[in-house]
């Protein structure tokens, strides 16, 4: 299929693409003048595009806060938190391979990092929002941290490694916060000072809307400042090492670089996540950060669409309603309370390991696959100077990642098929 | 002070006096590669000069793409020097770009979840830093230029994956020559491509070494190779049997010997 | 000093089960060349077949046979039903599948019998024997040490000494050519998965008694002392599986012994790491390991 870009020359009624390459043109000025123009101005343009998609976003987000009641903001906040997390994971397996298995540490760090940093501001006398930036600071520092150290270490590891290092991290977090329990306080965890609304707004809205809107402006940042990533040369040097690992080094691209920056980068946005999970739980605990949470991140990232921030954010949402579905149906539900129980803790988890198995086999793209065509219309619109309406464009600049991103993706890519 | 100076001073002075004569582009000294029990390469050597196009050809098996990449740092040398403008080649293959070294791959390597001109983008954006703000713009430029030159500037936004195999290879070419490399090393470059693909890939030959830069190709068409190298080095299991201009390769028993895809009356 | 000796004892008997859990990890990544990320859970589910056949029966012995049992059609189903959707294009849709496994059969448990450990007797004391003021060993870890080393070596030499063995290695190593000579290389797949699963099985079935009990997550750590033996051994070595188990134990053992249970996770990480930063590909491995 030849792209449509409004870069072709309508006058020189080009052929396909096959005949014309066939006829030796080597110095053609039409196309070249006009080929010239578009690239540079997508890429002047993609950053400026990209903050005005996220500022309308975020703006929709917070108008959204309004129509909620509080314990749906309370949700929408938790979607927020895991979205952070989610956002890095889904670009560390598509962009790069890196299937880590232990994200819940890595936000484990950060929630510990926030909350100690907290605790200690508030008794050096320091509250509101100075203490959540700096506190928000002190969690992204830690998490980019361990994940710097993980990443290290899983630049030189292939696939099942990888993944069994991510798994063992996650199962010695509770060994960790007993061993070293005079700062992490074992089992019971740190817990930090209430952060109430602001003087300001506190006629206005309630906690649960305020903390969503924190919620909602933290990932704002986190996740635009991973789209920045991905659209830019970091994340053509991450697709280049995807796509062909000796060819991208044949080609000066150093994967093993790319792939830390790609770890440490995720761990960051997932260090926030649980920063700002903290934030609203007011506490950090070795129980809220466990494998089984660590697996809800890679099912909500896997039925989404690896590789798609679009369905990090489609999947966070589904893991977090899911589970308050089905607590929902089984309490309207006549059972007995061991049975009631038995269920609520439990068939969540198996929902999400029959949909990660069905997506993985037999539906590589996840949800992200199966959005109406409207949204991928503007075929390669990165390099294609057409603006795309506002929301679509940083959906359409995931179009591009989707049919290599998924693990289960054809050996062919199909990027003709949407 | 009078001394007739004797025949080895003679010879000394004459030798200094002479005009130093330039580092050929490429040298392969001795090159010894080994599999296991396997001797792939066994004492390989030759040279390729400034704006020389020169071709390795042998049979199936004979060790040509192993010297590639050997050159390329992606297999470890038993014995031997390789020596780029001088220096040694660089021991990892991310290291080829700097030193103005280009390859194609005989499966392409391109990137098939990208566009045309992001594949031929991503040498110049390889390295954080490259170019700093300004050169984003510049490297764009530069990349479609590559593509104009060899006329697909029209595919820069399509998808690699979408595109026949004969425009894949002039992508993987473009990807090669958008550096602007001193040395080109080619895998088999006419492989799969009609007739009138070749001539213009003999052309685009032509006129890259025209410009300075030297040609290594690796390849099995033997008219392609006639017609645009300056000389040929013949490898049969791994050892050079000959080498020379075409005409003298041609005429080579050796090599009508060991590679029966040669006419002999040429 | 006289501790010593006992958890000596003590890890190598616990190390034995997990050479035997590696041991199914190695077969089945020879086998499919995936590492199975659902082995734990698969185990479990048979545990708890054991388990309620023991209660039926009053005997260990019928349990133990039936966890053999339960592991090896466990193995057939998991691998049958799904694994074979896998795609072989890419390697992390093996472990997605597998980690999916995981998540269902560990729900279903959960589901059908509750999350409550369930304490599990042995069939031989777990007091260790006396020998001149020492203690040595309990009677169960050595009929674990004896039953353990006992089906390595029938595993050995059914792989080097029988046709089933020489068609199992040949569908592992060259599946294309075996095909051509013969070999039913998916049925040798198959039967990889279903002896791998009843040695997962066993291995789960002879460490519960030893653990609080049985509950739907017994596996996990078991699963991870063994997916490191396998790295420090090397996936695709059967002898490094063994001298990796024996090693990995001991060193659980000594740390559990001297500094606390709580302390064991964070010391088979740091083994993972240090032996992955060294060693990629694992202590044993040989080159083709290494693109693993």
């Amino acid at each position: 299929m030849s792209a449509d870009t409004n870069a072709r020359p309508a006058a020189s009624a080009t052929p396909p693409a096959g005949i014309e390459a066939a006829t030796p043109s080597p110095r053609t000025s039409g196309p070249l003048t006009t080929s010239i123009r578009a690239p540079r101005e997508r890429r002047r343009r993609s950053t400026p595009r990209l903050l005005v998609t996220a500022l309308v976003l975020t703006l929709v987000a917070i108008g959204a806060t309004f129509l909620l009641d509080p314990y749906r903001n309370y949700q929408f906040a938790l979607i927020a938190a895991t979205f952070c997390a989610t956002a890095g994971l889904t670009l560390l397996i598509g962009l790069t391979g890196q299937l880590s298995l232990g994200h819940a540490a890595l936000m484990a760090a950060g929630g510990y990092g926030y909350a100690l940093t907290a605790n200690a501001l508030t008794d050096a006398g320091v509250d509101g929002v100075p203490r959540f930036v700096v506190s928000l600071a002190a969690a992204a520092a830690a998490s980019a941290l361990l994940g710097l150290l993980l990443g290290l270490a899983a630049a030189r590891l292939k696939g099942p490694y990888l993944s069994g290092v991510t798994l063992v991290l996650v199962i010695a977090l509770p060994a960790f916060t007993s061993v070293f329990s005079g700062v992490f306080r074992g089992d019971q965890g740190v817990q930090i000072a209430y952060d109430g609304v602001p003087e300001v707004l506190r006629r206005i809205i309630a906690v649960e809307q305020w903390q969503a809107w924190v919620a909602i402006l933290v990932a704002a940042v986190f996740v635009t400042w991973l789209a920045a990533l991905r659209n830019g040369r970091a994340g053509l040097r991450m697709r280049a090492v995807r796509d062909d690992e000796t060819a991208a080094r044949l080609q000066g691209v150093r994967a093993g670089r790319v792939k830390v920056l790609a770890f440490t980068a995720s761990s960051v946005t997932a260090g926030a996540g649980g920063a700002v999970l903290c934030f609203v739980t007011q506490s950090v605990s070795p129980g809220a950060y466990t494998l089984a949470f660590s697996l809800l991140l890679l099912v909500a990232v896997v039925i989404g669409g690896l590789g798609s921030l679009l369905g990090a954010f489609l999947g966070s949402i589904v893991i977090v309603m899911l589970p308050w579905l089905i607590q929902t149906a089984t309490g309207a539900l006549d059972l007995s309370a061991d049975a009631a129980q038995r269920l609520t803790g439990n068939l969540p988890v198996l929902v999400f390991g029959v949909l990660l198995i069905v997506v993985t086999a037999a539906w590589p793209g996840g949800i992200r696959a199966t959005l109406p065509k409207r949204l991928f219309s503007k075929r390669m619109p990165r390099a294609a100077a057409a603006p795309a309406a506002g929301p679509d464009a940083a959906v359409a600049a995931d179009s591009d990642l989707e049919p290599r991103t998924d693990s289960a993706a054809e050996p062919i890519p199909t990027t003709t098929e949407r | 002070m009078n001394h007739t100076p004797s025949d080895a001073e003679q010879t000394s002075t004459a030798a200094s006096a002479a005009p130093s004569v330039p580092e050929p582009r490429l040298r392969v000294d001795g090159l010894t590669v080994r599999f296991g029990g396997l001797t792939a390469l066994d004492d390989v050597s030759f040279e390729v000069g400034r704006g020389e196009v020169v071709a390795l050809i042998g049979p199936n098996g004979a060790g040509k793409t192993t010297v590639f990449n050997a050159i390329s740092g992606l297999v470890r040398r038993a014995a031997g020097d390789m020596r780029i403008d001088g220096a040694p080649a660089p021991a990892r293959p991310t290291g080829l770009v700097g030193r103005r070294v280009a390859r194609t791959l005989q499966g392409l390597g391109l990137f098939d979840s990208m566009s045309v001109l992001e594949n031929v983008l991503v040498p110049l954006e390889a390295r954080s830093g490259a170019g700093g703000r300004g050169r984003r713009g510049d490297a764009a430029e530069q990349a479609s230029g590559c593509l104009g030159r060899l006329g697909i500037a029209h595919l820069a936004a399509v998808p690699v994956a979408a595109l026949p195999y004969p425009e894949r290879k002039r992508v993987a070419l473009a990807r090669a020559l958008v550096t602007d490399p001193d040395l080109l090393l080619l895998d088999e470059p006419a492989g799969g491509l009609g007739e009138e693909d070749i001539d213009t890939l003999a052309e685009v030959v032509r006129e890259v070494a025209a410009s300075g830069c030297s040609v290594l190709l690796v390849e099995h068409h033997v008219d392609f190779v006639m017609g645009v190298a300056d000389r040929i080095v013949v490898l049969d299991f791994g050892r050079v049997i000959a080498c020379g201009t075409p005409d003298e390769v041609r005429a080579d028993p050796r090599v009508e010997e060991a590679y029966l895809g040669i006419e002999p009356a040429a | 000093m006289d501790r010593l000796l006992f958890l000596l004892a003590t890890g190598l008997a616990r190390g034995a089960i997990f050479a035997l859990f590696a041991l199914a990890l190695v077969l089945i990544w020879r086998a499919a060349r995936v590492v199975n990320f659902a082995q734990g859970a698969m185990a479990v589910v048979a545990v708890y077949v054991a388990f309620a056949v023991t209660g039926l029966t009053g005997s260990y012995w019928i349990g133990l046979a039936s966890a053999l049992v339960a592991g090896g059609l466990m193995g057939l189903v998991v691998e049958r039903g799904v694994m074979r959707f896998a795609s072989h294009a890419s390697p992390l849709s093996g472990v997605i599948i597998a980690i999916g496994v995981v998540m269902v059969l560990q729900s279903a448990l959960g589901i059908a019998f509750g999350s409550n450990t369930r304490p599990m007797e042995a069939p031989f004391s777990e007091s260790p024997i006396v020998i001149g003021g020492v203690p040595v060993l309990s009677p169960y870890d050595l009929f674990v040490l004896i039953l353990a080393v006992g089906l390595m070596g029938v595993l050995a030499l059914l792989f080097t000494r029988t046709s089933l063995g020489l068609q199992l290695r040949a569908s592992a190593f060259a599946p294309e050519v075996s095909r051509l000579l013969g070999v039913r290389v998916t049925r040798m797949v198959t039967a990889g998965w279903v002896l791998a699963s009843a040695v997962g099985a066993l291995a789960a079935l002879l460490l519960v008694p030893t653990e609080l009990g049985l509950n739907p997550h017994s596996a996990d750590m078991l699963f991870v002392s063994a997916f490191t033996v396998a790295v420090v051994g090397g996936l695709d070595s059967p002898p490094g599986a063994l001298i990796g188990g024996l090693a990995v134990g001991v060193l659980i053992s000594l740390v559990t012994g001297y500094l606390g249970a709580t302390v064991a996770p964070i010391a088979v990480l740091v083994l993972l790491v240090a032996v992955l930063l060294v060693r990629p590909g694992g202590l044993f491995a040989t080159t083709e390991a290494r693109t693993a």
